[in-house]
């Protein structure tokens, strides 16, 4: 297919329905807005299920009752719309049900603001419902990235029965950029265990839920769901790294400020200094491996997001004190400003911060 | 020798889990005499609540979900658009419903969905053990209300069936009872009626069927009905509120 110019927000809905999405449930919500219309206008046309919910915690039973009747499903929202769904995600984990969730994270805490910002990641990776649980969460750094991961995040769901969750910034919800929307290559799989009135012919009745009172029951599933989280985790890490192996600074991004890292590299590079680049694409799990194979003398890492310092927390987790970790964040819905983490770095670099 | 009485094919073989005396395991039946009797059994998926209900899913022998708390039209939902020709209903209780999932049904009503709800009122919290309810009756005693609920503390008790019936998209609303053999067999009408609703395609029903918490209330299974017919039915009126052509 051609490459067209579209918004993040618009790539990740066509990305969707061209994966083979029936079905879109959703409310309302700045810095989402384009994903959901786009998907009002498209859904019907494709011959899929678009329904505007009366909240985002609607919504994600609206896809627990779409995704437990074996339907390829996805709901898109931001920040504090997340934190309402997040009631349906450890259902959905524990009911073991597909589905596709899209995070296009605004300011927070609170009502905040529509500007972007990256202080979802806990939300986003840590399991936010209640329970023993993590899924899987994706963070693209361009348009074409909202696409692809999209496009992979339903086969990921259906392989696990799990949901996935994508994470993009505001600013990649909003930006545009040429992208080509790919066609699913993989062939949906059976979903023997769905909920869809088959239980004459099947000979017995498929139940989900997310509730198993006796312990050895509960005991059970989680071991269940802590197996898949493994099985995942050792296939599906992904980052990209730039010139660590000898870099005396190491900056670790992920999404739009990631963009802004790769112009310091540059600028480095022009001014003889050695800096590297980590960008995870995966953030659950986090590219731990990346942090090996940078050099032994490297001076310091440090953390850029457009948060008070989230991430920050899985980078000491990965590194364990070999390397020093510094932060330089921006919020409030600041933007990641080039100059400002290059003379923050070269500050590192000096010794003096 | 002839057989005069068996089970539902629709329910399971599982023992109910529901106290001596309660109406759930009567409502159960009827629910499922109807799917088999309309022929639907075989394409039905139903949504259990979080309640006493809540292992609803093992007594109903067609394909189940359990939803959160109150979710259950939603869910149901998101079932129903993926398979238009399921039949669907929600099975739920007065905490479920008429408290922490108005939203959800009454949107589902709003929507017009082509589902029918079960919604169960005995008036208290039965599974966490006797609280208020939006449905307890003012005066009536619950664990936290143990001095009877106040009409100027917590106001008067939410009258759902009368509530949905204003919703366009809601085409049969009637409330029943579960109280004498008489009423049951009305309760079973009504149920069919709703169900009908759903396969004729003309939008969504609810079946408000009055029941007893004996174990809650305080009351011998024979006390929580007499309580029922001379407490509840005054302030919850039986009949129909709306119907189709």
């Amino acid at each position: 297919m051609a490459k067209k110019l579209m918004k993040g927000n618009e790539a990740l809905a066509a990305a969707a329905i061209a994966a083979g999405a029936t079905h879109f449930f959703g409310y309302p919500i700045t810095p989402q807005s384009e994903l959901i219309e786009y998907m009002a206008r498209e859904m019907p046309k494709a011959g899929g299920c678009f329904l505007q919910a009366e909240s985002e915690v609607a919504a994600s039973y609206m896809v627990y009752g779409a995704g437990g009747a074996g339907a390829r499903v996805i709901t898109s929202t931001s920040s504090p719309g997340l934190a309402l769904k997040q009631e349906g995600l450890t259902y959905m984990v524990a009911a073991q049900i597909p589905a596709v969730v899209i995070n296009v994270s605004r300011g927070g805490p609170g009502l905040g603001n529509i500007l972007p910002q990256q202080s979802d990641y806990f939300m986003c990776t840590r399991g936010g419902g209640n329970g023993d649980y993590y899924h899987p969460c994706f963070a693209p750094a361009s348009v074409q990235e909202c696409a692809d991961l999209v496009t992979e995040a339903f086969d990921i769901a259906d392989k696990y029965r799990m949901p996935v969750l994508i994470l993009a910034d505001g600013l990649i919800g909003q930006m545009m950029e040429p992208v080509e929307i790919k066609e699913a290559t993989e062939k949906p799989i059976d979903k023997p265990w769905a909920a869809d009135g088959g239980h004459v012919k099947r000979g017995e009745h498929n139940r989900i839920n997310a509730m198993i009172l006796p312990a050895d029951g509960l005991e059970e599933l989680n071991h269940v769901i802590q197996a898949k989280l493994k099985d995942y985790s050792e296939n599906y890490v992904r980052y990209e790294a730039i010139d660590v192996e000898d870099a005396d600074i190491v900056l670790v991004a992920y999404g739009t400020p990631s963009r802004a890292c790769k112009n310091v590299l540059k600028k480095a590079k022009e001014e003889g200094l050695k800096f590297g680049l980590i960008r995870p694409i995966s953030l659950y799990p986090f590219p731990k491996e990346a942090f090996d194979k940078i050099n032994p003398n490297c001076k310091a890492i440090i953390s850029v997001e457009q948060s008070c310092g989230q991430m920050i927390e899985d980078i000491r987790l990965s590194v364990l004190g070999k390397f020093p970790i510094k932060f330089f964040g921006r919020t409030g819905g600041n933007p990641i400003i080039p100059d400002a983490v290059y003379s923050y770095a070269k500050e590192v670099l000096g010794g003096k911060a | 020798m002839a057989v005069v009485y068996k089970k539902s094919p629709a329910l399971t073989d599982a023992p109910l889990s529901f106290c001596p005396g309660c109406t759930h395991g009567i409502i159960h039946k009827l629910v499922a005499e109807n799917l088999v009797e309309l022929g639907v059994f075989d394409r039905a998926v139903g949504v259990a609540p979080v309640g006493c209900a809540a292992l609803s899913d093992y007594f109903f022998a067609c394909d189940m979900y359990v939803a959160a708390h109150g979710r259950a039209p939603a869910v149901a939902t998101g079932q129903k658009r993926v398979h238009p020709d399921n039949f669907v209903f929600t099975y739920q209780g007065d905490g479920d419903l008429a408290s922490i999932g108005t939203a959800e049904v009454v949107h589902a009503a709003h929507r017009g969905e082509k589902i029918s709800t079960i919604f169960v009122n005995n008036a208290i919290y039965g599974m966490t053990g006797g609280q208020m309810a939006p449905t307890t009756l003012v005066g009536q005693k619950a664990s936290t209300a143990p001095y009877g609920r106040s009409e100027e503390h917590c106001g008067k008790p939410i009258r759902i069936a009368e509530m949905i019936a204003t919703i366009e998209g809601a085409k049969f609303v009637e409330r029943v009872s579960t109280d004498t053999p008489a009423n049951v067999r009305k309760a079973k009408k009504a149920i069919r009626r709703a169900f009908e609703c759903q396969i004729q395609g003309k939008g969504y029903a609810l079946v408000e069927v009055l029941s007893t918490c004996p174990t809650n209330w305080g009351y011998t299974p024979a006390g929580a009905m007499t309580w029922l017919q001379e407490n509840m039915i005054p302030y919850y009126p039986l009949g129909n509120f709306k119907d189709f052509e």
